[in-house]
């Protein structure tokens, strides 16, 4: 009805030019390419895959171009297109003991079987800026194959602890059920590790990195170790009915965390130690990391541990670790609200014009109550 | 509107499987009224918290024969309500309109038409949070255990502690209304203005929590009963000033700044019910000034392609 909303349809056309324009950015700077960014980009990628629950490196990177590099409003993209597609079935777990390591090292043991393997990672570069990398340069880094190759099979860390009993045990429940789908069932509480795990997974990087901080800080009772980090290559294997024998549908990148987290034992459980598991898409050891710590935390009520801080509830975590959901709600206070608003507004207004009648009409005693 | 963009996606957006679920949980939730039913809300192409709720229950319920009517804030032309006009007309090919009567389907957000509802049509609110009692409780398992065992003792104290302390329920929208005497049920954040045009009303009323992920229904003709006391009757919000365009007393008004001087405007939210009374001849103090301004257009706007 008015100027100012009835140009609304038009305001909104305008605003997706203006935003196209925005994004391209100068247009004498030559554009981004997809494969630009899904190979140089990577772990931008990873993210935006993890949390959008979606292994597609092209889309996630058509994803980020178009999201100008906003990672939520990317994984955001990701997820309104993952939630159209069919689903045609579930791949047989993933074996990580088979995964080809390229990186894989434990903090409990100063060498195992198989051998820390540092590969690719930041952890010992200094953050000093590499100026080169803004220069146009036509030489390509390559990297000195090792002697041997790796072994084709890693046991696990928790595998090697597990064996002596020093470390809790992990059953899939009776009959092994087929795992809820988070996607296709809304979550109840008390929630299961299997919905527990998918709901970190998607759930904010950010999010879950403070949430973990402030375990180790002391909003939490656990001290971890990591029991081992993993990078590497596993395949997937999916079994179609009319085959009845798997196939291999490609490989994944995964990023595996195992965090050993000391546990002073119950009246019916001998001290032992506890897990928590974290995996992500690509290399994404920072997330996988806290996904672990919080998933250990989650296990508070389980384990007979008093629950008293944010990371051990596990409504708290799992209601508002969601980033595509808490962007929206919060980002939704944008709308209009005026029709609330007058309503406080009338509210305010009445009672202040009662309080100020109430004042006037002379030395009332204080109200009773 | 047969840009190849389209031809990826299902007629109304969601692939069929998706409709038939939500399908069934607003049967359920027709069944037992005011009962939130959880549903497994789907990722829509508009953020959570912007009205997915009510676009998933839309888009399972619209067809080719539908007329879409969309508000926000009592008006259609909105930008969220454009927003999702603009959708269904795309993916669901879908008539829309403005006017209430016309609508077989009407989304909305924070109101209810001034031109009551008749039988056969489907209002269908967008929800942010479906729990009445969260405010109160913030524990889903505790709050499912309150509505289970009718246990509403704690609402009634939160009502009572408002009327102590300031004299009146100081909730002024989504005001908490009991359906069919059981479930006590969040209106969604309409004006408590509205809560008197849910009860007995001749449409279905459905409810769409997509980030929360509940779906809960009204059926026609049942009862709704806004919290009260028998000392603190419910009441609706009451202005001193007619609509300043079509002079009508019985709406709910918006508050409009015509200046930076204090200068305010009261006119009717429901824009569409505003322009009908207008067109009908009616006329408010204000009304051939805010032509002159063109605050208002004179005559009724072309539909924007």
């Amino acid at each position: 009805m008015y100027v100012a909303v009835k140009g609304g349809e038009a305001a909104i056309l305008a605003s997706y030019d203006l935003l196209a324009e925005t994004r391209r950015g100068n247009p004498s700077v030559p554009e981004l390419r997809l494969a630009q960014i899904r190979e140089q980009m990577g772990t931008a990628v990873a993210r935006v895959m993890s949390e959008g629950s979606l292994y597609d490196a092209d889309l996630a990177a058509l994803a980020l171009k178009q999201a100008q590099g906003d990672a939520v409003e990317a994984i955001f993209l990701l997820r309104a297109f993952r939630t159209t597609l069919a689903r045609f079935g579930s791949s047989e777990p993933l074996d990580t003991s088979t995964m080809r390591v390229r990186r894989r090292v434990s903090a409990t043991y100063k060498d195992l079987p198989g051998g820390q393997v540092l590969g690719p990672t930041y952890d010992y570069t200094h953050r000093l800026f590499d100026f080169t990398l803004g220069e146009e340069s036509a030489a390509t880094p390559e990297a000195r194959p090792a002697d041997a190759p790796l072994d084709a099979v890693m046991a696990r860390v928790p595998d090697i602890l597990g064996q002596e009993g020093l470390l809790e045990v992990e059953q899939p429940a009776a009959g092994d059920p087929a795992p809820t789908d988070i996607t296709r069932d809304s979550l109840s509480f008390p929630a299961g590790r299997d919905v527990r795990l998918q709901t970190l997974a998607r759930g904010d990087e950010g999010f879950l990195l403070g949430l973990a901080y402030s375990v180790q800080r002391g909003f939490g009772h656990n001290h971890p170790f990591v029991g081992e980090i993993r990078l590497g290559e596993v395949a997937v294997e999916f079994t179609p009915e009319e085959l009845g024998f798997p196939v291999d549908l490609g490989d994944l990148t995964l990023t595996e965390c195992q965090m050993v987290n000391q546990f002073a034992g119950s009246k019916h459980v001998p001290p032992q130690f506890t897990r928590g598991y974290g995996l992500s898409f690509g290399h994404a050891e920072r997330k996988a990391m806290a996904m672990s710590i919080v998933d250990r935390s989650l296990k508070a009520r389980a384990l007979g541990e008093e629950v008293v801080y944010p990371a051990q509830q596990e409504e708290f975590v799992l209601y508002h670790s969601d980033n595509v959901e808490a962007a929206g709600f919060v980002e939704h206070l944008k709308l209009p609200h005026y029709v609330d608003f007058q309503a406080e507004l009338e509210l305010i207004r009445r009672i202040r014009a009662e309080r100020a009648a109430h004042a006037q009409g002379a030395t009332m005693p204080e109200a009773a109550e | 509107m047969t840009a190849p963009a389209q031809q990826h996606y299902n007629y109304a957006y969601l692939d069929e499987q998706s409709k038939r679920m939500i399908r069934r949980a607003i049967l359920k939730a027709v069944a037992i009224p005011g009962y939130q039913v959880p549903f497994a809300s789907r990722e829509m192409p508009l953020a959570r918290g912007w009205g997915t709720g009510g676009m998933q229950v839309t888009a399972a319920l619209i067809g080719p024969s539908d007329t879409l009517k969309v508000i926000d804030q009592g008006a259609d032309d909105t930008t969220n309500a454009v927003s999702i006009r603009r959708f269904f007309s795309r993916v669901a090919h879908v008539a829309t309109t403005e006017k209430t009567r016309a609508a077989s389907v009407i989304q909305t957000r924070h109101r209810i038409p001034e031109t009551p509802l008749s039988a056969g049509q489907i209002i269908v609110y967008q929800v942010p949070m479906p729990e009445p009692l969260r405010k109160l409780e913030a524990s889903e398992r505790e709050t499912r255990k309150m509505h289970g065992y009718g246990e509403y003792g704690l609402m009634h104290v939160k009502l009572y502690e408002d009327i102590a302390r300031y004299g009146h329920v100081a909730t002024s929208y989504d005001y908490p209304v009991a359906v069919a005497e059981r479930y006590v049920t969040a209106p969604s954040p309409i004006p408590k203005f509205d809560n008197p045009k849910m009860n007995m009303s001749p449409a279905l009323q459905l409810f769409g929590a997509g980030r929360e992920k509940r779906i809960y229904a009204i059926p026609p003709h049942t009862r709704v009963r806004s919290l009260d006391f028998e000392d603190h009757p419910f009441t609706v919000q009451r202005w001193s000033t007619p609509c300043a365009l079509c002079g009508t007393t019985k709406t709910y008004l918006d508050e409009v700044v015509i200046d930076d001087r204090g200068g305010r405007m009261f006119v009717c939210s429901d824009s569409e019910y505003c322009e009908e009374r207008r067109e009908a001849g009616h006329a408010g103090a204000m009304l051939a000034s805010a032509e002159a301004m063109k605050l208002v257009d004179a005559r009724q706007p072309e539909d924007a392609p």
